[in-house]
C-alpha cells in the first residue's frame, strides 16, 4: 500500500465517494420525480359551458343521448372530440345530463327502454332514471354535468360526481 | 443485528449470483503506480452517457416523434411541465459536455500514447465511440423540429447526399429526396433512440472489457514500482471529476435557457442555418472548398481524418515515452486545436447577429393561434396600414383606452368624426377588412401585444386569404364560424400538408360527396393558406 494511504485517508476517500454520488443521484432523481409526478401547469379552460343540443323536443322522463363536440386539452394538444351525455327532462322543467360512463369501471352504458333503466354491458350495473344504482357493482350514482339552459339550448359545464 | 441482516443478504446474493465478489474484484483491479488525475476522463464520459440515457428516457415520456407534434410536445415539456425545462437543459447541455469530455479523453490517450501495442483495439473502439457521440448530436438536433433543427439538418443531409458514390444511397437511407419531412424525421428519431444507444452500450462494454484485459496503460518506469488498487484512491479521483462535471452541467441546465425557436418553416427564406457549435468547424471548412472541390471539405477531409484516427496506433509504433518527450504528439494536438479554434471562431464571426426567438417564453399555444381567423387577418391589415409606426409611446395600441369594435370601425374609416382634431389618415381598406382590423385591435392588450405582433407573416396572410375566401361560412376556428364543414382546430394533427393541398385542388377526389368547392390558389397563396391552417391549434 502507498505510504500516503493510511486508514484515515482511505476512509476520507470512501466517505467523499459516497457523499458525492448521493448528491448526484439526488440532483437527478428529484427533478425527474417532479417532472413525472407534478401535473402540467395550465389545466385552464376546463370550466366553460359547452352547447350540447336542443331540448325543446325532449319528452319528460325519456332519456335521450346527446352527441356533441368539445375541445379538450390533452397534453400538448387541444383535441376536438365527440362526446355524449344522457339527457333526461325530469318533470316539467328540470333537465339532468349524465356523463356516458358507468361509475364502476368506465364502460359506456345504454338505455334499456323496456325496464326504464340504464344498463352497463360490462358488469351489468343498472341505474334508475335519477341516476341512482339499482343493481350491480357500481359504487355510486351516475356522474352528472352541471346544466344551464339558454332558450331551448342545453349548456353543459363541469362534471359532478354522483352520490355514493 | 442490522448489519447481520445485510451480510446475510449479501451472502445469499453471493451464493446465487456471485455478483458481490465480482464487484469487489472489479473495484480491486490493480492499476499502475503512475495512474492518477489524468485518467479520469473515461469515467466521466461513461457518466455523461448515463445522464443522457436517463434524461433522454424522461424526455421521451412526453415527446411525440412526428414533425409538428414533436414541436408542440417539446414546447409542452419546456413550458407546461415542472422540471421539464430542467430535463431538456440537462439533455441539451449534456450532449455538449459529453462531446468535450470524449474529446479530452481521446487527447489524453493520444498524448500519453496509451493506444500502443497491445491496446490498438481499445483505441479503435474508442474512435467509433467518438463517431457515435457525434451521430447523437447530428440526429438529436432535428428532434425539436424548430427552425434551427430543420435548417441545420437540411445542410447535414445535403452534405451526406454529396458523398461520392454513396450519396444517392445516403439520401434514400435518410428519407429520400426533397425537403425534410416525416420519413427523414422518423429515420433520425429511430437512429437516435433505437440504433445509437444499444450500439453505444455494446461498444462501451467492449471498450471497458479491453481496458480490463490489458490493464490501464502504464507509464515508463511503472514496472519497477508497486501497483495500486483502483478502489478507493482512483475511484475518489474519478468521483471528484465526475462531480465537478456534473456541477457544470447542472449549472448550465439551470442557468442557460435552451431556446425553442419557431416551428420549422421550409418557406422561411430569411433563416440563417447553423449547426451546433461542435460541428461549426466542419461547416466553416466547406467555405474553403468551393465548386467541384466542395466534396474535399465535406467528405474527403473528414473521411481522411477518421481514417487517420483509426490508423494512429499503426503509424506510431515506438516504445512508450514520457508525455514530455512526445513532442510530435503534442505538436499534432496543438495544431488540431489551433485549426479547430480558428475555423470555429471564423464561423461564429461570419454568422450575422440574429435575435434568437424563444417560444418557451410565450405561454401555451402562442397567443395569436388562439385568435379567430378574422382577428389573425386583422394583424395583417394592422401591418399593412403600418399602425404601429405612428402609435408609439403613450399612443401605443393596446395600452390606450378600451374601445368597442363599432367605435373602432367608425374611427378607422373616419378618424376625425370619432376624435375631432385627429391627424390619423383613414385606412385604405374594405369594410370587411376594416372589421377584421377592428376585431384584432379589440383583442390587443399591453400583456399580449408583443406576442400577437410576433405572429409569423405567412400565417397572417393565410388568415387574410381565409377570410377573403369566406372559409368561415362553413368552417369553425377557435369557436368562430359555422359548423357545416369540420372544425379546423387541430387539423394539422389529422391531415398532412400535402393532403390539405390536394384537398383544396380537388376536394371530391379525397372526400367524395363533400360540398366544399375546389380552390385554385397561386402557389404562393396556397402556401400561405396551408401555413395558416396547419397552425391552428
Amino acid at each position: 500500500m502507498d505510504k500516503h494511504q493510511g486508514p484515515d485517508r482511505r476512509s476520507f476517500h470512501v466517505s467523499v465517494i459516497y457523499a458525492m454520488w448521493a448528491v448526484i443521484t439526488g440532483a437527478l432523481t428529484l427533478p425527474a420525480a417532479i417532472y413525472l409526478l407534478v401535473p402540467p401547469k395550465s389545466k385552464k379552460n376546463t370550466s366553460e359551458w359547452i352547447e350540447a343540443g336542443d331540448i325543446s323536443q325532449l319528452k319528460a322522463n325519456v332519456p335521450e343521448e346527446f352527441v356533441f363536440r368539445r375541445n379538450r386539452l390533452d397534453g400538448w394538444k387541444v383535441t376536438s372530440e365527440k362526446t355524449t351525455a344522457w339527457v333526461i327532462k325530469q318533470g316539467d322543467s328540470d333537465v339532468v345530463a349524465f356523463t356516458p360512463q358507468c361509475t364502476h369501471l368506465g364502460c359506456a352504458y345504454s338505455y334499456d327502454d323496456k325496464n326504464k333503466e340504464f344498463l352497463c354491458p360490462c358488469h351489468t350495473s343498472t341505474f334508475g332514471l335519477d341516476g341512482k344504482v339499482l343493481t350491480g357493482p357500481a359504487p355510486r350514482a351516475l356522474d352528472r354535468y352541471e346544466t344551464k339552459i339558454a332558450g331551448s339550448k342545453l349548456m353543459l359545464g363541469d362534471v359532478r360526481k354522483g352520490d355514493a | 443485528m442490522k448489519s447481520g441482516r445485510i451480510s446475510n443478504a449479501v451472502d445469499w446474493l453471493e451464493e446465487r449470483t456471485g455478483l458481490p465478489s465480482s464487484v469487489t474484484h472489479f473495484m480491486n483491479e490493480e492499476i499502475p503506480a503512475s495512474a492518477g488525475w489524468h485518467q479520469v476522463f473515461g469515467s466521466i464520459a461513461l457518466f455523461c452517457f448515463l445522464v443522457q440515457m436517463f434524461t433522454g428516457i424522461l424526455l421521451a415520456m412526453n415527446y411525440a416523434p412526428t414533425p409538428g407534434e414533436a414541436y408542440n410536445s417539446v414546447k409542452y415539456i419546456a413550458t407546461e411541465l415542472t422540471g421539464g425545462r430542467m430535463m431538456r437543459g440537462l439533455h441539451h447541455w449534456g450532449a455538449s459536455v459529453m462531446i468535450v469530455v470524449v474529446v479530452l479523453h481521446m487527447i489524453q490517450t493520444f498524448l500519453w500514447g496509451a493506444y500502443k501495442r497491445p491496446r490498438e483495439a481499445t483505441w479503435i473502439v474508442g474512435v467509433f465511440l467518438l463517431l457515435l457521440t457525434l451521430a447523437y448530436g447530428l440526429t438529436g438536433y432535428l428532434l425539436p423540429w424548430d427552425n434551427r433543427a430543420y435548417w441545420g439538418t437540411v445542410v447535414a443531409t445535403q452534405i451526406a447526399a454529396s458523398a461520392p458514390g454513396a450519396g444517392p444511397y445516403m439520401t434514400q437511407l435518410l428519407g429520400g429526396e426533397g425537403p425534410i419531412g416525416v420519413v427523414t424525421f422518423a429515420r433520425f428519431y429511430a437512429i437516435h433512440v433505437l440504433i445509437l444507444p444499444p450500439a453505444t452500450m455494446l461498444l462501451i462494454g467492449l471498450h471497458v472489457f479491453l481496458v480490463r484485459k490489458h490493464g490501464v496503460a502504464p507509464a515508463p518506469g511503472d514496472e519497477t514500482k508497486p501497483k495500486k488498487k483502483f478502489y478507493p484512491a482512483q475511484v475518489f479521483k474519478d468521483t471528484v471529476a465526475i462531480f465537478l462535471t456534473f456541477a457544470v452541467l447542472f449549472t448550465l441546465a439551470v442557468m442557460v435557457r435552451v431556446p425553442l425557436e419557431r416551428l420549422a418553416d421550409p418557406t422561411d427564406t430569411s433563416y440563417i442555418p447553423r449547426p451546433d457549435w461542435y460541428f461549426l468547424f466542419l461547416f466553416q471548412m466547406l467555405k474553403l472548398f468551393q465548386g467541384p472541390l466542395e466534396i474535399v471539405g465535406s467528405v474527403v477531409l473528414p473521411g481522411l481524418a477518421v481514417m487517420g484516427l483509426i490508423l494512429v496506433p499503426f503509424l506510431d509504433r515506438d516504445v512508450m515515452k514520457r508525455v514530455r518527450h512526445r513532442t510530435l504528439a503534442l505538436g499534432v494536438v496543438a495544431l488540431a486545436a489551433f485549426g479547430w479554434t480558428g475555423l470555429t471562431v471564423a464561423a461564429i464571426r461570419s454568422t450575422p447577429p440574429t435575435p434568437v426567438i424563444d417560444v418557451t417564453e410565450m405561454q401555451g399555444p402562442e397567443s395569436w393561434q388562439l385568435l379567430s381567423a378574422e382577428e389573425v387577418a386583422g394583424i395583417g391589415y394592422y401591418r399593412k396600414e403600418a399602425c404601429a409606426s405612428c402609435h408609439v409611446g403613450e399612443q401605443k395600441l393596446g395600452t390606450t383606452k378600451k374601445r368597442t369594435r363599432e367605435w373602432l370601425m367608425e374611427h378607422l374609416k373616419h378618424p376625425e368624426v370619432m376624435r375631432p382634431g385627429s391627424s390619423m389618415p383613414p385606412v385604405q381598406l374594405t369594410t370587411a377588412q376594416t372589421a377584421s382590423l377592428a376585431a384584432f385591435l379589440v383583442k390587443l392588450t399591453p400583456d399580449n401585444a408583443s406576442a400577437l405582433e410576433a405572429a409569423p407573416q405567412a400565417a397572417v396572410e393565410g388568415a387574410m386569404l381565409y377570410r377573403e375566401n369566406q372559409c368561415h361560412v362553413c368552417h369553425q376556428v377557435n369557436g368562430v364560424g359555422m359548423k357545416t364543414g369540420p372544425s379546423l382546430n387541430g387539423v394539422a394533427q389529422r391531415r398532412t400538408r400535402d393532403w390539405l393541398e390536394q384537398h383544396f385542388i380537388d376536394p371530391q377526389k379525397l372526400s367524395p360527396g363533400t360540398t366544399m368547392p375546389a380552390y385554385k390558389f397561386s402557389s404562393r397563396d396556397m402556401d400561405r393558406m396551408l401555413t395558416y391552417i396547419m397552425s391552428i391549434p
